[in-house]
C-alpha cells in the first residue's frame, strides 16, 4: 500500500503544510476537484482544532484499500492525533453549533458530512485521535 | 589586550595575513564568492584582514564603527556571511599556531595570550553576526508590512463601489486585516457596496468563512453592504457540507455580476452605447 505522510501542526504553517500533503494525495489517488475540496477542508478543520485546543498533534494521511461488495475500494484515512485536554463529551462536539472557543462550531459536524466515515477516540486529560476515510468512487 | 600580545601579532602580520589568505582560497567553493572575479575577492580578503589587524590599535567604538561600514557594504552586495565568519575561524587558527612556535612568549603567559586572542576574533564575529541579522530583521520588516499592504487591498472601482480580491490562504492576522481594510476603506471611499472576491482562496473552512461573515456584519454596521463573488462550484459544496449559512448575504458567482448588481443598489447600470 501506499506510504503514509505525517505532518506536525504546532502553527497555523503546519494547518497550510497538512492541507497541501492533503490535497496532493488525494490528487495522486484520483479524487476529483469536489472531493480534494472536500477533503483539503476536512484536513484544514482537524489541523485548526488540533492548533486551538491541543497547541500540538499531528495529520496523518495514508492511501488505503477497502472491501466492498463488488470488489476492493480505495479511499483516503486521514488521522488528526494530539495529547491535549481531550473530548469530554463526543455528543456535545457533534452538535451544530457547538463551540468553547467563539466559533461557528461547524467543524467537526462537517468533517462528518464531508467525509464518508468518522470516529473520535478520546480520553479526557490524554488526548484526542480523530480518525476519518473519504472512500474513491 | 596586553602590548604584549598586540605587538606580537603586530610584528608577524605580514606572514599571518599571508598564511591566511592561502587558506581563504579553499573556503571560495561557496556559490557566490565562487562566481565573483578573483581580483574582487582578493582585493576584500585584503580590506578584511587589514581590518582585522587594524581594530588592534584602534579604540572599541572606533573599531565598531569600521567593522559596521565594512559589513554595511558587504550585505548590500551580498556577501554571505558564512564566509567571514569561517574567515575568521581561520584567522584565529593561523594566530594561535603562530602563537604556539612562536617563543617569544613566556611558557607562562601562553593561555592568557591564547585567551585574550579569542575574545578579540569573538568580538569581531560578534558584531559580524550582529550586523547581519539588524539588516535581516530589518529586510523581514519590511517584507511583512509590503505582504500587508498586498494582502487585503480594498479597491475603490466605482464611486461607492468597492472591490477586495482575496488571493491566498487566509490565517488570523490576514483576517485581521480584512476587517480593519474593510472598515477602514468604506470610511475613507465613501462606499456603499463592497465585493469580497474569493476567487483565489484555495480553502474555505470554518474559520475562514466566520472571518468572511464577520466582517460582512460589521462592514453593515457601518452603513454598508457586503456582496461575497467568486465562491467556485466545490467551494460552495464544501460549505453546504460544512453546514455554513451564507444565505443572509448576497452573494454572486463572478465579480462581473458583482459589479452590475453594486451598480443597480447605488441606482445605475452599465449601457451599450
Ligand atoms: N482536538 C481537540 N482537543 C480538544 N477539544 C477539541 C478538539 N477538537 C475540538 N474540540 C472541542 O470541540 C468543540 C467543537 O469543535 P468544532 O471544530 O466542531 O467547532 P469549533 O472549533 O469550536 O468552531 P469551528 O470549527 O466552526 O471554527 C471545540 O469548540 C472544542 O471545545
Ligand atoms: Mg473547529
Amino acid at each position: 500500500m501506499s506510504v503514509q505522510s505525517n505532518v506536525e501542526v504546532h502553527s497555523e504553517w503546519g494547518i497550510v503544510s497538512a492541507r497541501q500533503a492533503g490535497r496532493n494525495l488525494a490528487k495522486e489517488l484520483g479524487f476529483a476537484g469536489v472531493d480534494q475540496a472536500r477533503i483539503t477542508t476536512a484536513i484544514s478543520e482537524l489541523a485548526r482544532n488540533i492548533y486551538l485546543y491541543a497547541e500540538k498533534g499531528e495529520i496523518v494521511l495514508e492511501g488505503i484499500e477497502g472491501k466492498e461488495a463488488g470488489g476492493a475500494k480505495r479511499g483516503l484515512k486521514i488521522v488528526a492525533k494530539d495529547q491535549g485536554p481531550g473530548i469530554k463529551s463526543i455528543r456535545e462536539v457533534m452538535e451544530d453549533g457547538y463551540t468553547t472557543s467563539g466559533g461557528l462550531g461547524a467543524g467537526l459536524p462537517g468533517v462528518k458530512r464531508l467525509m464518508d466515515e468518522f470516529d473520535i477516540d478520546s480520553v479526557a486529560g490524554e488526548g484526542t485521535e480523530i480518525t476519518t476515510i473519504k472512500w474513491l468512487r | 589586550m596586553q602590548s604584549s600580545v598586540i605587538e606580537m601579532i603586530y610584528t608577524h602580520r605580514f606572514e599571518v595575513i599571508e598564511q591566511w589568505k592561502n587558506e581563504m582560497i579553499t573556503i571560495q567553493e561557496n556559490e557566490f564568492t565562487k562566481s565573483s572575479p578573483q581580483r574582487v575577492l582578493t582585493h576584500i580578503n585584503q580590506e578584511f584582514a587589514d581590518l582585522i589587524i587594524g581594530t588592534l590599535e584602534m579604540d572599541e567604538e572606533e573599531g565598531r564603527q569600521h567593522l559596521r561600514s565594512f559589513s554595511e557594504r558587504l550585505i548590500h552586495s551580498g556577501w554571505p556571511l558564512s564566509y567571514f565568519t569561517k574567515g575568521l575561524q581561520q584567522f584565529r587558527r593561523v594566530l594561535l599556531s603562530l602563537m604556539t612556535t612562536d617563543n617569544t612568549i613566556p611558557s607562562s603567559k601562553v593561555f592568557e595570550t591564547f585567551q585574550e586572542t579569542e575574545n578579540w576574533i569573538d568580538s569581531i564575529v560578534n558584531q559580524m553576526v550582529d550586523e547581519y541579522t539588524g539588516s535581516w530583521e530589518h529586510t523581514l520588516e519590511i517584507q511583512k508590512l509590503a505582504l500587508q499592504e498586498l494582502s487585503a487591498p480594498l479597491i475603490p472601482v466605482f464611486e461607492h463601489i468597492s472591490v477586495m480580491p482575496l488571493i491566498g490562504t487566509i490565517d488570523t492576522e490576514r483576517a485581521k486585516l480584512i476587517m480593519e481594510n474593510l472598515l477602514e476603506g468604506i470610511i475613507e471611499h465613501r462606499s456603499q457596496v463592497v465585493l469580497i472576491d474569493i476567487t483565489g482562496v484555495p480553502v474555505v473552512d470554518t474559520m475562514v468563512a466566520h472571518h468572511i461573515i464577520q466582517a460582512a456584519e460589521a462592514v453593515r454596521l457601518v452603513g454598508a453592504e457586503c456582496i461575497l463573488v467568486g465562491i467556485r462550484p466545490e467551494i460552495a459544496q464544501t460549505i453546504v457540507n460544512l453546514g455554513i449559512d451564507l444565505g443572509k448575504f448576497p452573494t454572486k458567482s463572478t465579480l462581473r455580476k458583482g459589479i452590475e448588481s453594486g451598480l443597480e443598489r447605488t441606482n445605475r447600470q452599465i449601457v451599450n452605447l
